[in-house]
């Protein structure tokens, strides 16, 4: 993953040194501008890391350390048309488990990363608020509620 | 400060301490020693591994003996039934995520874990084992460092070394529950981050996760070889602390017995680092002297000045990282270890009939980050790899031990010659503040003819285990040559510890402080607290070494650096002056500026 050099934006980069301007480059809020940092960018490759660093003047496996501790934070690029799979209890008790091992059957591969096309990008959440459509899944912005392991493949369908 | 006293009862025995101390401390005021795995003495309080719990009567639940202070009437108890069950189950659980092949295990017969496990008697595995369901991962792609997370406790001690008396935080925890690790940024081998390979972490941590890369093998194969004659140094701070891996208490000076065990270990010639220590006092002296006629006569603004020292290869790595704005600060000497592999491939080759390539040097360091320096591309002025092997104190230890040697009924040996010959002022280069105290020795007699205005040669102020010390020397009574520096107050820093020499650093860049010359070494307390030094170190051992670095020097009838009659015979034989050209050639070096994170 670290071997792949990432060119960023020079306008996004300035906009994330605002950022931790804007945090008055404080240590103590490292959190915060990671959350601000994927905002910009999506998720947080090595090279928004180490920027970071750089602003909070924290050394970059201590960014690192912060950035996989939380499972929000994402250190790979979403896909296209990111999966969300809903795992609140709900969900989990009418089935979101197999619907999972159903997307990441056909998709090859597992939760937290993105097919080699940056096409889909497979994610659980907790529960999204949505029980009565248990199981739910989310592509992006669109909700899908009923699902079973064999509506997988109409959902890809859409998206083809 | 006065503080109350605080009373309380150990196993029934009652006790009066400091307010402030904790029950493990209040313990030991009784020899009653509780096991403990994250704490370490020269570190921040963690209690994660609970192993140090002790009961309390009347308490809820055990408590961290390292991480709570006594109170009045507190009646604890160290070794209560409860007490040996719940550390036996930490201990069960630790093995069980543990790697535990002892038998092949470096640090087999020096590792906490084990010691412990024996101690408690832990016996068939009473949890399910985890350690088959992980992937191994070792990164020994360091010349210095070795770090196999399959023995690691996440006890936390390296991150702490490494941020607190390091400043560098290469180490943090990563990812989180059962995932959590002790990891690099993005999990990056050793060598490709921050990592000044000093060690400090590989001294502390408990167990084998991350331990010295050795190369006893390859040394005893080049004793073996007939056809390849091998020379080995032996640095300042081993002679004073080899002792610890031998069974002697800390502080123990054993300069004789050591050069005795290295003959019998096989070496063809036993000569030491100290004789390039002095060398380097001339070189550097020299340099710093050039520097300030640059700056105060011939009024050029390029000169880099303050200058800093340059024999800690821990310090090189951090600044070259950190501050490479300030790297034309840096001496261009090489460390002593290399100016000696250097010329032992060229002058001593030259002087025994014998060709580079069949010279083998090895080094006895206190030093992890020694390993690293000898694999610099930049270290092959002789036109070979000019320091073979490096092996720290501990290896040294294990070779005497190998091949049998009774240590303790050894006579005392001299080194042999040429190269094997030093002054007092080489060997307090083992210390924080020795390199500094050396150089005014030479310095001031150089410019003024008369010794250095201390008693006995002893410049105080610069000796001790204070984080960042300052003397001022003023010169007087120059010598006609040097006129131009009369009556300047020479402004000296020395600086032990990374995070220490980061604070000088950012405050001579922030123009809040203005020095001539800054010493810095890698370690807490020098090359004698090392990264390579017997395990423990504490600053009780740290002391004990430092007291006997500078008994070794007072006792010695040279101890100036100019003095030496062998460093005036190579300069007359093979040199010609201080920073000649040969000199540089040989031994002067570059830096190379680096990625900050
Ligand atoms: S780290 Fe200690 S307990 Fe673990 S295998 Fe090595 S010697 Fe044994
Ligand atoms: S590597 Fe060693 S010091 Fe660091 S957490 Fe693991 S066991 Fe502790
Ligand atoms: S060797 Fe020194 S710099 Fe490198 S990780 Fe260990 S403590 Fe940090
Ligand atoms: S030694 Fe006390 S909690 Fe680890």
């Amino acid at each position: 993953m670290s071997s792949i050099k990432i060119e960023l934006h020079e306008n996004q980069v300035k906009e994330l040194v605002e950022v931790c301007r804007s945090f008055n480059n404080e240590a103590g809020e490292l959190i915060n501008v990671l959350h601000k940092a994927q905002g910009i960018f999506g998720y947080l490759p090595a090279e928004v890391q180490e920027i970071v660093a750089r602003e909070l003047k924290v050394s970059v496996a201590k960014v690192y350390g912060v950035v996989t501790f939380y499972s929000f934070f994402t250190m790979v690029p979403k896909g296209q048309h990111p999966i969300s799979i809903c795992m609140g209890t709900a969900c989990y008790v009418r089935g979101a488990e197999k619907v999972l091992d159903e997307f990441k059957r056909k998709l090859k591969v597992p939760v937290g990363e993105t097919t080699p096309d940056g096409k889909f990008s497979l994610n659980c959440l907790r529960c999204v608020g949505a029980c009565g459509l248990a199981p739910v899944v989310m592509v992006g912005d669109k909700t899908y509620g009923r699902v079973s392991p064999d509506g997988v493949k109409e959902i890809l369908a859409e998206y083809a | 400060m006065n503080k109350y006293l605080v009373n309380l009862t150990i196993n029934d025995i009652p006790v009066s301490v400091p307010e402030g101390t904790t029950i493990l401390d209040a313990a030991k005021n009784l020899d009653f020693r509780i096991p403990t795995l994250c704490h370490h003495e020269d570190l921040c309080v963690a209690g994660n591994c609970r192993v140090c719990v002790v009961e309390q009567i009347g308490g809820k639940a055990l408590t961290a003996a390292c991480a709570t202070p006594v109170s009045e009437g507190m009646q604890i108890h160290t070794n209560s039934a409860l007490v040996r069950t719940a550390r036996k189950t930490i201990i069960e659980l630790l093995l069980s995520e543990h790697n535990s092949d002892c038998t092949k295990c470096y640090k087999n017969g020096n590792c906490e874990l084990q010691s412990l496990a024996h101690e408690y008697r832990v016996g068939d595995h009473v949890f399910i084992d985890l350690v088959g369901t992980r992937k191994r991962v070792i990164d020994n792609l360091s010349p210095s460092i070795i770090k196999d997370d399959s023995k690691c406790i996440r006890c936390q001690r390296c991150v702490r070394t490494c941020s607190e008396l390091q400043g560098v935080s290469a180490l943090a925890v990563a990812n989180k529950g059962d995932h959590m690790k002790i990891s690099t940024f993005f999990d990056r081998p050793l060598v490709e981050v921050v990592c000044t390979n000093c060690g400090q972490c590989v001294n502390r941590c408990p167990v084998g996760a991350l331990v010295e890369k050795t190369y006893v093998e390859e040394v005893w194969d080049a004793i073996n070889n007939p056809n390849v004659h091998v020379v080995v140094q032996t640095a300042p701070a081993v002679r004073v602390a080899i002792g610890e891996e031998l069974g002697y208490d800390a502080g123990e000076r054993l300069t004789g017995k050591m050069v005795t065990a290295l003959k019998r270990l096989g070496f063809d010639s036993v000569l030491d680092t100290d004789f390039t220590a002095d060398l380097t006092i001339l070189e550097e002296g020299t340099e710093l002297l050039t520097r300030l006629k640059r700056a105060l006569v011939d009024k050029d603004t390029t000169v880099a000045l303050p200058m800093t020292t340059s024999c800690s290869p821990g310090w090189i790595k951090f600044i070259e990282h950190t501050f490479p704005e300030f790297l034309p600060n840096v001496s261009t000497c090489k460390s002593p270890q290399q100016m000696f592999g250097a010329l032992a491939k060229t002058y001593y080759a030259q002087k025994k009939g014998l060709k580079a390539q069949d010279i083998c040097v090895v080094s006895i360091m206190p030093c992890t980050a020694k390993k690293y320096e000898a694999n610099r591309p930049e270290m092959r002025s002789s036109g070979y790899k000019d320091v073979n092997y490096v092996l720290t104190t501990r290896e040294l230890g294990m070779m005497i031990k190998q091949a049998g040697i009774n240590f303790q009924n050894l006579e005392d040996s001299h080194y042999d010659s040429i190269m094997g010959e030093s002054t007092g002022a080489a060997v307090i280069f083992g210390a924080t503040g020795g390199v500094m105290e050396a150089a005014l020795r030479t310095v001031y007699e150089v410019v003024t003819g008369r010794e250095v205005p201390f008693t006995n040669l002893n410049i105080v102020p610069v000796r001790g285990m204070e984080g960042v010390k300052e003397a001022k020397v003023k010169i007087e009574g120059c010598l006609p040559e040097w006129s131009f520096l009369e009556g300047i107050e020479v402004s000296c820093a020395v600086a032990h510890s990374l995070v220490n020499a980061r604070d000088v650093m950012q405050a001579v860049k922030d123009g809040r402080a203005h020095y001539h010359f800054i010493e810095v070494m890698a370690c807490p307390g020098g090359c004698l607290g090392g990264g390579g030094q017997p395990i423990p170190t504490n600053n009780e051992i740290r002391n004990k070494r430092a007291a006997a670095i500078y008994e070794e020097d007072a006792g010695l009838p040279l101890r100036k650096s100019h003095e030496n009659p062998e460093v005036k015979m190579i300069y007359e034989e093979f040199l010609g002056a201080p920073n000649s050209h040969k000199s540089h050639a040989l031994l002067h070096t570059h830096y190379i500026p680096r990625k900050r994170y």
